[in-house]
């Protein structure tokens, strides 16, 4: 679902610079993503830049990012800050896979009883984690979202071409 | 000139699964402190599992980690069938090593070829190559296709896999399409076969004195029979955990381990030190040349022994799949009783022990589960000590020592997902 769109010109050569990025998750949706490169590299290589992506390049720039696919849920205060700065430095954010979109399974704390709350309570205060985990759209506005767990491939697909589509660039 | 005084601190080492930070203090010319801290945020599976079904457990623990979640799955399940004395059928055992391998071409295809070859291309990345370089690039989407098609064919899919269950898969794969896949998997081999040579003639070395410790059995198949050690020794799978010494180490949200009183390394390196005999006779031919270097304490060549490993599982994948007949088979009925068991299997990146404790009615009491890479991690500390106070001698900048301890810990291929989120932490 995206909801705002930003209606631009095609303009050949142009490429959609996006980001990809994880938080707390198991990253099975990073897996997928280096999984759906087997299939699409040749394609995507032609219209995307992948401007920020960790998981396969040590040198990484935030700023002017078209797109942000943001994985997992938000577990601290660092994760927070740096969730901010994303939003600040990108024009669509993607929520990608089920802790993104729903904040489980990475949220299951939330819902311990009590004693279990008890054990975990020292650990939350030593690595300076928030008291509760939270979905994307409870700290910033969400544009579209893949869930999953992991990740939909189909709708990840479908979101990436309607980005394509938005942001004006050729296939 | 030797320098006095030099502060390294890298946030969020790139191209490994996970995140960690690194931070290395060096005073007077000698290295006081090195710091490798596991960032990623606890998801505290070990409370959460604490009640949960023995039937939904093995899906559960899948979301430990994304890359190797069927590690997970598999370990947990061999914990279940031990406990409740589920039996296993050959049919069952044959799929669960083709599960296994398809899960290690995928997974050791990424990291020598996306994370670990861009250092040996003196590369940022793999989206830098050039020239004959990108041919490397096109090869891993090949090879990583072959693992995950097995996979999928076998256990539904490539991550968080839903066909395995304790006493073997609820549905059964189809032969055709399992055989129609051997040609995918002999063009995987050809292509691994170069990525070898890329490895061998690569001059890195960094050698430091340490234990092995790797699942050894007659069959080179990461399931495993009993545990062995580069000290000689054979261990029971039931008796792992008692050879272990917890290390809390407090800037990390791992903690860390010790075998005794020694530190080990667990992986690829440590299964072709200990366990090269076992290999596929097709590899152990084809790949010779290459299995001449091992034993070898060079950490360098954890990155070939995962390239051969590759070869291994899909000559064994072939043999199997060549002589496999399958039937409808449903899976046993478990049968519910107060009992404990263990798992103990080879992860890519090492070996994973999980013990699970059920009640009588099918619900987890407790868990412990125990990852490669947080045993790995005191190693790495080390192994990052030694090369900076070597390269500290040897008058290097810090921004080469910087990229050298990246591709250090690069070519051990951590886990940080993994590393973080089962343990128990006992921090008091």
């Amino acid at each position: 679902m995206v909801k705002k769109k930003i209606k631009q010109k095609k303009v050949e050569g142009k490429k959609l610079k996006i980001g990809w990025f994880s938080f707390s998750c198991c990253e099975d949706s990073t897996i997928v993503f280096t999984e759906l490169l087997n299939d699409h590299f040749e394609e995507w290589s032609k219209v995307v830049d992948f401007q920020y992506i960790r998981v396969l390049r040590g040198k990484n720039k935030l700023e002017g990012l078209d797109v942000a696919f943001v994985e997992g849920a938000i577990a601290s205060d660092r994760e927070k800050k740096k969730l901010f700065e994303i939003r600040k430095n990108c024009k669509k954010l993607v929520a990608i896979g089920s802790c993104a979109c729903t904040g489980g399974p990475s949220a299951q704390r939330n819902i311990f009883p009590k004693e279990l709350e008890k054990e975990i309570e020292f650990l939350l205060r030593k690595f300076h984690h928030s008291d509760k985990v939270h979905k994307l759209e409870d700290l910033v506005r969400v544009d579209a979202k893949v869930p999953g767990c992991p990740m939909n491939e189909e709708k990840f697909l479908e979101v990436l071409g309607k980005m394509l589509v938005e942001f004006g660039v050729n296939r | 000139m030797t320098v006095k005084k030099v502060d390294i601190s890298i946030q969020n080492i790139s191209k490994i699964e996970g995140h960690a930070d690194l931070d290395v203090k060096v005073r007077d010319g000698r290295v006081q402190s090195v710091n490798l801290k596991f960032t990623d945020n606890k998801r505290f599976f070990t409370q959460a599992i604490r009640g949960q079904s023995v039937e939904t457990l093995p899906q559960a623990v899948s979301r430990i980690c994304g890359t190797c979640s069927i590690a997970h799955t598999m370990c947990c399940i061999e914990a279940i069938e031990r406990a409740l004395n589920v039996p296993v059928s050959e049919q069952a055992r044959a799929l669960k090593k083709l599960t296994m391998y398809g899960m290690m071409i995928r997974d050791h295809a990424l990291h020598i070829y996306l994370f670990a070859l861009p250092d040996v291309f003196e590369k940022d990345s793999v989206l830098d190559f050039t020239g004959e370089e990108t041919q490397y690039l096109k090869d891993s989407f090949d090879v990583k296709r072959a693992g995950n098609k097995l996979t999928t064919i076998v256990a539904g899919r490539a991550v968080h896999a839903p066909y395995p269950v304790p006493g073997g898969f609820s549905v059964i794969p189809d032969i055709k399409e399992l055989r129609a896949l051997i040609p995918e998997l002999k063009l995987a081999r050809e292509k691994v076969m170069k990525i070898l040579g890329v490895y061998a003639r690569c001059d890195r070395k960094y050698e430091r004195e340490t234990k092995f410790v790797a699942l050894g059995g007659e069959e080179f198949n990461f399931l495993g029979d009993y545990i062995l050690t580069s000290s000689g020794d054979e261990i029971k799978e039931e008796n792992y955990f008692e050879h272990l010494d917890k290390v809390v180490i407090p800037y990390s949200q791992a903690v860390g381990y010790e075998f005794g009183d020694d530190t080990y390394m667990l992986g690829a390196l440590a299964r072709l030190n200990l366990n090269k005999t076992n290999l596929h006779a097709q590899t152990r031919r084809d790949c010779a040349k290459y299995l001449k270097l091992f034993p070898s304490n060079n950490i360098f060549l954890n990155n070939l022994a995962q390239g051969i490993e590759i070869v291994h599982a899909i000559d064994h994948s072939i043999e199997i799949i060549s002589n496999l007949k399958l039937k409808p088979e449903e899976p046993p009925k478990l049968e519910y009783k107060d009992c404990q068991g263990i798992g103990v299997i080879e992860a890519p990146r090492g070996i994973l022990f999980y013990r699970i404790a059920l009640n009588k009615d099918g619900a987890v009491k407790d868990g412990t589960i125990i990852t490669p890479t947080q045993q790995n991690q005191i190693n790495m500390e080390l192994d990052i000590k030694k090369i900076v106070q070597a390269e500290i001698e040897r008058g290097t900048s810090k921004e080469v020592i910087q990229y050298e301890l990246e591709k250090l810990v690069r070519s051990y291929d951590p886990c940080i997902s993994c590393a973080v989120h089962f343990l128990r932490v006992n921090w008091i």
